[in-house]
C-alpha cells in the first residue's frame, strides 16, 4: 500500500493556487491568438487586450483578475491508498489559506451566506469533492472559481419529454442571457444526467478539460462542436460587444439518469478559466 | 483616442458615444455588493462618505497591492447586482459609473434622465487596469476589506462608452435577446 503525507496535499494545492493566477494556459493562450485572427474591430482590440493583460499579470506578477475566485477541488483518492498525518480537508484549507497570503491574492469568501456575510479573510474553506479510484494514486483538479461566470451558471430538471431540442435550447439560452456578465469569451461545461446534483457536478468537472478535448463519446463530441458554433454565430463576442468570439469551447459531461429525469446544468467559466490538474 | 477627465462636465459627457474606447483620469470610488448596502443607508441618513454630486463609481473590489506594485488587480466586477440602488446614486448627482454587463431598463432610463453615463471596464483584465491606479485610500467601511470603499486616482484607465446620454446602448445584442 502506497503512503501519502497530507502535507504533500497542502503543499500541491499551496503551489497550484497560486499557479493559476498569473498567466492563461498554453492552450488558452493559443486559441486566442487563434479566434484574434477571425475577429475586427472591437472584437479583436479586446482579445488583444486580454493577452496583454496575462503577459502583464505574469511579469509584474499580479492576478490575471481581482476575483481570484473560490477554490474548487475534486480530490481523487486511490483506495490502496493510505493517507497519513493531518486531516487531509484541514491541510487543504491550510494550502488554500497560506497561498491567499503570500501571492497577495482576494479573499473573496463569507462565512455565512445569508445573514452575516463576514469575509473569513483567508479564502477557506474551499469546496472539495472527493472520488475514491480504483488504484494507488492521489489526483488534485484544482480550479479558482469566479463568480461573474458562477452567478450565470444554470441547472435545469428537464423531462424526456424535451429530448435533444430542450436541452440544446437551455444550453444556448443560458449562454446568451449570460452574455457580457460572464466576461466572453467563456469556456462553457454541461453536464447531462444523473440527479439534480450529479449533473451540476458533472457540469462543473467538465471545465477542468483542456481547450480542444472532445468527448470520447462521437455523437456528444459532435454535439460540443455544434453548440460551440452556434454560440459563436450568436454575434455576442468578446465582453458582449460584439464579434465571433464568445465562447472559446464547450465541453459535455453524462451520466445515467432515471426513467423519469433529463437533469442538465449549465456551469459557465470566463475566458481565464483557471485550474490545474495535479497526480502525486 | 478620446481622453475624459474628472470633474466630468456636460460637454464631455455629450462627447461621449456608446462603444467609443476612451481613456479616463481623475478621481473615482470604488463601491460594490456590501459598500453598496451601507452606501444606501448613509444617504438615506445624510450622511454620504463622499460628495455624490459629479462622483464617479467604479464596481471593483481589488486585490491586494503586491509590495513594490502600484496596485493590485482591479478588474470591474458585474454591474447587474448593483441595478437596485444605481437610481438613487444617480439621483443624488452620480455623473458616472464603471462595471460590466447589462442593466436593467430602469437603470438605462435613470441614466439618460439624468444625463449620465455608464461605462464599461474589461472584465477580466484587471492586471493591465489596476497599472493605471495612480493612488489609493479607503475612505469608508474598511472593515469590508475588499469591499471598503476607496478613493481611486487614477492616470489614463482604458473604457468603453457602454450607455450614452442619447440612449445609445453598446451591448446591441441585448435588444435583439
Amino acid at each position: 500500500m502506497r503512503t501519502i503525507n497530507t502535507k504533500e496535499i497542502k503543499q500541491a494545492v499551496f503551489e497550484a493556487c497560486q499557479s493559476i493566477q498569473f498567466r492563461y494556459s498554453k492552450p488558452m493562450e493559443e486559441a486566442i491568438i487563434g479566434y484574434m485572427d477571425q475577429e475586427m474591430g472591437v472584437g479583436k482590440a479586446i482579445l488583444k487586450v486580454l493577452l496583454d493583460n496575462s503577459e502583464l499579470a505574469s511579469s509584474q506578477h499580479i492576478p490575471m483578475c481581482q476575483d481570484t475566485g473560490m477554490v474548487v477541488i475534486f480530490l481523487k483518492l486511490g483506495q490502496q491508498l493510505h493517507l497519513e498525518g493531518d486531516y487531509v480537508i484541514d491541510m487543504i484549507n491550510e494550502g488554500v489559506k497560506e497561498a491567499y497570503d503570500v501571492a497577495y491574492l482576494r479573499k473573496s469568501i463569507v462565512k455565512d451566506p445569508l445573514l452575516e456575510r463576514v469575509n473569513t479573510n483567508d479564502n477557506t474553506p474551499a469546496v472539495v469533492h472527493i472520488e475514491i479510484t480504483d488504484d494507488d494514486r492521489c489526483e488534485i483538479l484544482l480550479s479558482a472559481k469566479g463568480f461573474g461566470s458562477e452567478n450565470m451558471s444554470k441547472l435545469a430538471m428537464l423531462t424526456p419529454a424535451h429530448g435533444l431540442k430542450g436541452v440544446e435550447e437551455f444550453v444556448l439560452n443560458t449562454v446568451f442571457t449570460a452574455g457580457p456578465n460572464a466576461c466572453p469569451p467563456m469556456v462553457v461545461g454541461v453536464g447531462i444526467g444523473g440527479t439534480m446534483d450529479q449533473a451540476a457536478k458533472l457540469a462543473k468537472e467538465a471545465l477542468f478539460n483542456e481547450i480542444g478535448d472532445r468527448n470520447p463519446d462521437e455523437r456528444y463530441a459532435n454535439l460540443e462542436k455544434e453548440w460551440l458554433t452556434k454560440i459563436n454565430a450568436s454575434g455576442i463576442g468578446p465582453q458582449g460587444l460584439g464579434g465571433k468570439t464568445t465562447a472559446i469551447d464547450l465541453f459535455i459531461k453524462t451520466a445515467p439518469t432515471h426513467i423519469a429525469g433529463l437533469p442538465v446544468a449549465v456551469n459557465i467559466n470566463c475566458h481565464m478559466t483557471r485550474h490545474v490538474h495535479i497526480k502525486l | 483616442m478620446k481622453t475624459i477627465q474628472t470633474p466630468l462636465n456636460n460637454d464631455e459627457l455629450q462627447s461621449l458615444h456608446a462603444k467609443d474606447f476612451i481613456l479616463f483620469t481623475g478621481v473615482l470610488y470604488t463601491a460594490r455588493d456590501a459598500a453598496h448596502l451601507r452606501l444606501i443607508k448613509d444617504i438615506e441618513d445624510n450622511t454620504p462618505p463622499f460628495e455624490l454630486e459629479g462622483a464617479v463609481i467604479y464596481y471593483v473590489g481589488p486585490s491586494p497591492t503586491p509590495p513594490g506594485q502600484k496596485f493590485g488587480s482591479a478588474g470591474p466586477t458585474t454591474s447587474s447586482r448593483m441595478d437596485v440602488f444605481t437610481p438613487t446614486l444617480l439621483d443624488h448627482g452620480v455623473k458616472a459609473i464603471i462595471g460590466k454587463g447589462y442593466r436593467s431598463k430602469e437603470v438605462l432610463e435613470a441614466f439618460k434622465s439624468h444625463q449620465a453615463v455608464y461605462l464599461l471596464a474589461i472584465g477580466g483584465s484587471g492586471a493591465y487596469l489596476g497599472q493605471c491606479v495612480e493612488s489609493s485610500e479607503v475612505i469608508a467601511y474598511e472593515d469590508l476589506g475588499p469591499e471598503s470603499i476607496k478613493r481611486l486616482v487614477v492616470k489614463d484607465l482604458p473604457l468603453i462608452v457602454g450607455y450614452d446620454v442619447y440612449g445609445e446602448d453598446a451591448y446591441v445584442y441585448a435588444k435583439t435577446l
